[in-house]
């Protein structure tokens, strides 16, 4: 039989309804791949048997014809996302072993249409990284290397886990989460395909909170028709998160294929970074002239405030993880570090169980907060952030439908390369990501080519606040012309 | 704007997160890059501009004022690290 995991997710549904294998067979053959991906470190816990279970729950139904959109597709969830009765921990030592009584409502969604859950899959620590390197269970490995090279890279961040388990074939797709770029960057570093919804598109009740205002699920998979088929689920209302939206989802999929004739693409002349990588640059030529040749008119564009969207978010973002953190004081659940008073145990506890990376942006997030420096910075950065709003609403006001940028100023890089002498080095890698998620819009990332190290580049389309649509037509015009990526030689076993 | 020693450990109180003496100046170093970093805001004329607080226009659901769940007291204390007869355990916080 042919290799089950090299499948999309939509040619592996496709072949469940055509009887070709069945789901208990889909889930054995990617139970045997994580077995074997170790080295990679993707997931910080497996679920086989619990997957065998669904899977066997998955083949009753599609015997009977009752099969949900997802049926019997084993999915990697990234570990932010509670899962009832099993052990989410955001990658934190402060969470322990906390096993949740209760399910997210986006989880809960893929299992009501079916979905097989393989397992949980590694993050930065509360989503706060971009190489995946402050996770407490390790980093995880790209399965890309540079040709030629055995040196480790980084899968990117946050949803480092999610991205590499994708590229490498150890679950059909993920989900993921984005606060300032985490599920586009680890995207573009790994060769596949992610979104991140408009703010509001997906319920956040049950994911674990970084910065509220900004934070949003949304899938990686292998192809811009798999996310929309992953996005349909995961997208809805829930009376549980005051700020998901009522508003009915859409067939994602029918958006794919769909003419892009005629379509305005915004090109931000910002983006254009002095020393922007001369690759990078190239590449974002070639996806203007294939959006162009498939009847898209290109357009310059000024998003004047793009600059100070990055300074900006390393305001709102820490202030808000803050708050959204000062729930982990050693008293409901996860770590305890005893102390001779209560404060004594809030303080070791605390010391105890968050990273390095997480206690920077906590003490970054009080002191812009505190007495005296609210003005200064949180509502001046409040006030900025509008203004980046703003640059949009104007941009598609005069009838832009959708932009077209790179979404990294990079490809992926080494383990241990960058950030270790100053937090702000890291910080930079989601300069074309994070305006994105101020102005609360749909951005998609998807792979457009190789540098000439032979690895994967990316470029984003930011669409209208729910959009999502126009975002996979694009989409997908970029992935019929450059074609898929997948990693060819699987080293890691 | 850059923190001097004593903010950071005052900074560190407030945040409930205990940080040995010797860790401070390294946090204090980094604090400063970062908060260096964002100096470049106050390049931006903000007179008159509104501070953002909600990306979507949408106004905020109310539903009735009524009980939708509970008596679930042996799950939510289920994680805690130290609970008795369905009550979170602390150290003593009254002398």
């Amino acid at each position: 039989m042919t290799d089950l995991t090299r499948l999309t997710l939509t040619e592996a549904r496709d072949g469940l309804k055509a009887k070709s294998f069945s789901a208990t067979e889909l889930t054995q053959a990617h139970i045997a791949a994580v077995e074997k991906a170790k080295a990679l470190n993707a997931y910080v816990l497996e679920t086989p048997e619990h997957a065998l279970k669904q899977a066997a729950a998955s083949d009753a139904k599609l015997a009977k014809g009752e099969a949900g959109p997802l049926e019997g597709l084993p999915l990697g969830i990234k570990d932010l996302f509670a899962t009832e009765g099993v052990r989410t921990t955001a990658c934190s030592k402060i969470l322990g072993n906390f096993v949740p009584p209760y399910e997210s409502t986006v989880s809960g969604q893929l299992w009501r249409d079916g979905a097989v859950m393989l397992g949980k899959l590694n993050n930065d620590e509360f989503a706060m990284g971009s190489s995946n390197e402050t996770s407490a269970f390790g980093n995880v490995v790209n399965p890309w290397r540079r040709t030629g090279s055995e040196t480790p890279l980084v899968p990117g961040g946050s949803s480092g886990g999610s991205a590499a388990a994708v590229a490498a074939d150890l679950c059909l797709a993920a989900t993921a989460t984005d606060t300032g770029g985490s599920i586009r960057q680890p995207a573009a570093f790994t060769g596949t395909v992610g979104i991140k919804p408009t703010y509001g598109r997906c319920s956040r009740w049950g994911i674990v909170a970084f910065a509220s205002s900004l934070d949003q699920a949304g899938p990686i998979g292998k192809s811009v028709r798999d996310c929309a088929v992953m996005l349909r689920s995961m997208a809805g209302h829930d009376p549980k998160d005051t700020t998901c939206v009522d508003a009915a989802v859409p067939d994602y999929e029918t958006a794919v294929g769909r003419s892009v004739k005629g379509m305005k693409i915004g090109i931000p002349r910002e983006y254009r970074l002095d020393g922007l990588n001369a690759e990078i640059d190239a590449l974002w030529q070639q996806g203007i002239d294939w959006l162009k040749a498939a009847g898209a008119e290109i357009v310059e564009i000024s998003l004047p405030h793009t600059r100070y969207a990055l300074p900006a978010y390393y305001i709102v973002a820490p202030a808000e993880a803050s708050s959204n953190l000062a729930r982990y004081d050693g008293v409901r659940y996860g770590l305890r570090e005893p102390g001779k008073d209560i404060v004594e145990m809030y303080e070791k506890t605390r010391a105890a169980g968050f990273g390095t990376e997480v206690k920077r942006r906590i003490m970054i997030g009080t002191y812009v907060l505190s007495a005296g420096y609210y003005d200064a910075y949180y509502v001046r950065a409040q006030k900025v952030r509008t203004l980046i709003k703003r640059d949009f609403d104007e941009a598609y006001a005069a009838g832009i439908d959708a932009v077209l940028t790179p979404a990294t100023p990079s490809a992926a890089f080494g383990i241990g390369e960058k950030g270790s002498a100053d937090p702000v080095e890291m910080y930079l890698n989601d300069i074309f990501t994070v305006t994105v998620n101020m102005a609360g819009l749909p951005g998609l990332a998807v792979p457009a080519g190789l540098d000439s190290q032979g690895l994967p580049l990316g470029l984003q389309l930011i669409g209208r606040p729910f959009d999502e649509e126009t975002l996979f037509a694009l989409g997908e015009v970029i992935e019929q012309a450059a074609g898929r990526f997948p990693v060819s030689g699987r080293w890691w076993g | 704007m850059s923190v001097d020693l004593a903010t950071v450990k005052r900074v560190a109180h407030l945040a409930r997160i205990a940080v040995p003496e010797a860790d401070l100046p390294k946090l204090q170093g980094e604090l400063n890059a970062i908060l260096g970093f964002v100096e470049q805001l106050n390049e931006v004329d903000v007179e008159g501009v509104e501070p953002l607080t909600s990306v979507t226009p949408m106004a905020m659901k109310q539903r009735q004022d009524v009980v939708t769940d509970g008596e679930i007291a042996a799950r939510i204390v289920a994680n805690a690290p130290a609970a008795d007869d369905d009550y979170f355990m602390v150290p003593k916080v009254i002398e």
